[in-house]
């Protein structure tokens, strides 16, 4: 039998150990902590290191530690635990360490509750800790998505010596569908600058400090030019039912699959709508939605948040065209019917 | 010739990384502790033949810049992390040496957790703590080791122990821990106390070489700057007011500690990988064959934790991908799952599926009475409710759905197994909707590793479809089409 059925949590391990990843540093946080209890389980196998930190802090600095040796590594959590680790992960923008890090959002802010939320996009798409850097953030949908975006982010994070987001929600993590495992990731890309504690790495020096203004602007010059390159060669998205749309829709993560099911449902109806829904949130498909807003009539962004993926969309599309939000919060997601609602009256008030 | 005195080969002959201009002098202020400090562990380095495997954590502080001076693979830390920084290498390098170089703000404050968790783990480190009771880089502020009465700049009227507490003592706080297999503490007066602490230093290393475990050295040192007091008074003033407050000593020696070996990290390859998982890659290759009227089933099972209807949306939902059908299944999570009840949304269709979550159920599985009660009104007109009648005794279900009482637990009572309560239903469930074959279910079932869990098991799914069945319900048409 070669399909899986995997929580989205597992299909992440999974995914990370036939990436080559060999160490989890973690703490446990509801609703991501099946992500460090099969890390436990799984990586001793590998001879891979599972270790439950002392904090975030603790996991996201031991990532440092182990990124900073070539190794691949990572670490996840949720929102609030997120937060904590924000300060490593600028760290490790700025020394240019290859992570990658999970976030399972719940609910917040505060300690909100453990239901799905998405409230994180902008602390984790236009990073959320200090100083100018950017963070490649993927957007899975389902458990398949989980493991291949996860082996992506550790490739992504290699290429571009730079942190990698998964940003998934509650549901994604919990929800169990089959994965078709792919072959495992062997040949690992060498990594000349690692501090490796042998002879010829003697010379090499991991690090975030830039003492002299003009060596730290450099720095994040340096930092963007390799910014505008994964912009141009690493935004992924995915079109659901686009063609001959007048009106688009845009989500990710679970809200995503939900408006699949509405948009099903207003197709019967005789509403043109599609979907486009980004798998990368950093780069943003800017260049495809400007494309589609000069065909549409609108547009409408449905979020587990307050309106943050949609200053995205405008943003993109400079306000061509009126784009109008379908925003659930605190632990609720939308139904399937609220969103075939929200469509509809998207198609009334711009017939 | 001999030479008699020279530069260290772990140090750098010139400083070229130094932001300074002076190439050659160190950026530390006259009469600091870290420069003796510094080539201390430099020819320890040197002597004990490990400059090649060193590895040197700098975290914030006057010494965040070791990698200016120290020629050995070095990794800069946020402040107070080095420990748990050193633990990442540690772990991803076993052969390496590890030293983490922190002050006292950074270790004993900040970082307090990260250093008690890296000891208490027994990490494979070498930690230098250099107390020096002030904060020397940001600027003479208070430390946690600061004296009673030490006048600081966010001290001005001297430490007290009302606002501030006492001055924190970490050496003795480390040896109340098991795992640490060496801590004391020197320092650095005169050269007799330098000379002891040049072979502590030399101890400590040689711990974590022959892999025994986690060595500290706490090193009390002069800040002439932040004490404001001239570099050879600053040495007279450390004797006088720091050694009493922090005596030095031996705080703990394991010499029994059992070494650890360091294997290098093995690499798998393919097969190992997967074998290590228990997986195979690759696309499915199995043959499937879905009636093209089968219609999307959205199911929510609910009842109390332990009666195993999220084991039992697991094993539908396994059951029919094995035959090539779309499925997810999603739990009630948290808190929700220690309050006595459970619940799980399974959706099966021939189709991608959108949503995995169920508001509007073709069929609910309800365990028990409140699970009834709430999920009832919610299910689909068309739809099945098929309820655990051994608990449910009054049923109030919509007229637009067909309910069907099944005494689950009493049916696995007979049998024998309370637990298989949630196979019978399986049996039914299967029976009256035809969301998977029994065929499929019933080869999970023998993959169960005891034996006799799968005889009963069996069973219990017989019973559960016989006792469907003879119900005669008409159940054509549950599901979406």
């Amino acid at each position: 039998m070669s399909k899986e059925l995997l929580k989205g949590n597992e299909a992440i391990v999974v995914g990370a150990i036939l990436a080559g990843c060999r160490s989890y540093f973690g703490y446990p946080i509801t609703p991501a902590s099946e992500i460090a209890e099969t890390a436990a389980l799984l990586m001793p196998k590998v001879g891979g290191t599972f270790i439950q930190a002392e904090s975030e802090i603790g996991a996201i600095n031991m990532v440092y530690g182990a990124a900073s040796c070539g190794q691949r590594t990572m670490t996840a959590s949720s929102s609030p635990g997120i937060s904590l680790k924000q300060e490593g992960i600028s760290y490790c923008a700025c020394a240019e360490l290859p992570i990658v890090v999970v976030d399972i959002m719940r609910g917040g802010p505060g300690l909100g509750n453990i239901g799905p939320e998405q409230g994180d996009y902008n602390q984790m798409v236009k990073g959320g800790g200090h100083g100018n850097y950017k963070v490649v953030c993927l957007a899975p949908n389902g458990a398949q998505e989980m493991c291949d975006l996860t082996m992506l982010a550790f490739d992504l994070a290699d290429t571009y010596r730079n942190p990698v987001a998964i940003l998934a929600d509650g549901f994604i993590g919990q929800m169990m569908e089959p994965v078709e495992i792919p072959a495992p990731v062997i040949d690992l890309p060498e990594k000349k600058w690692a501090v490796k504690g042998t002879a010829d790495t003697r010379d090499n020096l991991v690090s975030s400090i830039y003492l002299k203004h003009d060596d730290l602007e450099a720095q994040i010059h340096k930092l963007y030019a390799k910014y505008s390159e994964i912009e141009k060669t690493e935004v992924r998205f995915e079109e659901y039912r686009l063609d001959d749309c007048e009106y688009v829709a845009v989500a990710y993560g679970i809200v995503s699959r939900i408006l699949m099911s509405a948009i099903d449902e207003a197709r019967d109806a005789g509403i043109k709508i599609g979907m486009l829904r980004p798998i990368t949130l950093w780069p943003f498909p800017n260049e495809r939605l400007r494309e589609l807003s000069r065909h549409v009539k609108g547009m409408l962004v449905a979020e587990c948040s307050t309106g943050m993926l949609i200053d995205d969309v405008k943003l993109a599309i400079e306000c061509s065209v009126p784009v109008r939000l379908y925003s659930r919060v605190g632990g609720n997601i939308p139904s399937a019917t609220e969103l075939g609602n929200a469509i509809r009256q998207l198609q009334e008030e711009l017939p | 010739m001999k030479d008699v005195f020279k530069k260290p080969d772990s140090f750098f002959d010139e400083f070229s990384r130094s932001a300074g201009v002076d190439k050659e002098a160190t950026h530390y202020c006259p009469g600091c502790g870290h420069g003796n400090l510094h080539k201390l562990v430099a020819e320890a380095i040197d002597d004990l033949g490990i400059v090649d495997r060193t590895v040197f954590v700098s975290p914030v502080g006057c010494s965040v810049f070791g990698y200016y001076y120290f020629h050995v693979g070095n990794v800069q830390a946020a402040h107070g992390r080095a420990p748990a920084v050193a633990t990442g290498v540690r772990r991803a390098l076993p052969q390496s040496i590890v030293i983490s170089y922190q002050g006292d703000g950074d270790l004993a404050a900040i970082g307090a957790n990260e250093i008690l968790q890296a000891a208490n783990r027994g990490e494979l480190m070498t930690v230098i703590f250099v107390n020096n009771a002030i904060y020397g880089m940001t600027g003479g502020q208070m430390a946690p080791t600061t004296l009673l009465g030490q006048k600081t700049t966010t001290t001005p009227y001297g430490r007290k122990v009302a606002n501030e507490g006492y001055p924190l003592r970490v050496s003795e706080l480390l040896s109340t821990l098991t795992a640490p297999v060496y801590i004391e503490r020197c320092t650095l007066e005169d050269s007799k106390t330098i000379m002891k602490t040049r072979k502590a230093i030399r101890k400590a290393l040689e711990y974590q070489i022959s892999g025994k475990g986690f060595s500290l050295v706490e090193v009390l040192s002069p800040c002439p700057t932040g004490w404001e007091i001239e570099p050879l008074a600053s040495r007279e003033w450390l004797t006088k007011n720091m050694v009493s407050v922090f005596p030095p000593g031996v705080y703990k020696e394991r010499t029994d500690a059992e070494p650890r070996t360091m294997e290098p990290l093995k690499v798998l390859n393919a097969q190992e990988v997967l074998g290590a998982l228990n997986m195979s890659a690759g696309p499915d290759q199995r043959a499937t064959s879905i009636p093209p009227d089968f219609p999307t089933h959205e199911l929510v099972l609910a009842g109390f934790g332990g009666q195993g209807v999220l084991l039992l949306g697991q094993l539908l939902t396994k059951s029919s991908m094995t035959e090539g059908k779309f499925v997810s299944w999603l739990p009630s999570y948290g808190p929700e799952m220690r309050g006595g009840t459970a619940n799980c949304h399974v959706v099966v269709s021939r189709k991608r599926i959108g949503s995995p979550f169920v508001p509007r159920p073709t069929l609910l599985i309800a365990m028990n009475q409140p699970s009834l009660e709430k999920f009832a009104d919610s299910v689909r007109p068309g739809g099945m409710v098929v309820y655990d009648s051994s608990f449910v005794k009054t049923a109030s279900i919509p007229s637009h759905v067909t309910p069907v009482p099944i005494p689950f637990s009493e049916i696995a009572n007979q049998l024998g197994n309370a637990k298989t309560a949630n196979m019978v239903a399986a049996g039914a469930i299967i029976a009256l909707t035809g969301i998977t074959e029994e065929e499929s279910f019933t080869a999970l079932i023998k993959k169960l590793r005891k034996k006799e869990l799968i005889e009963t098991n069996l069973k219990a799914l017989a019973a559960g479809r016989e006792s469907a069945l003879a119900l005669g319900i008409q159940v054509a048409g549950v599901g979406i089409h």
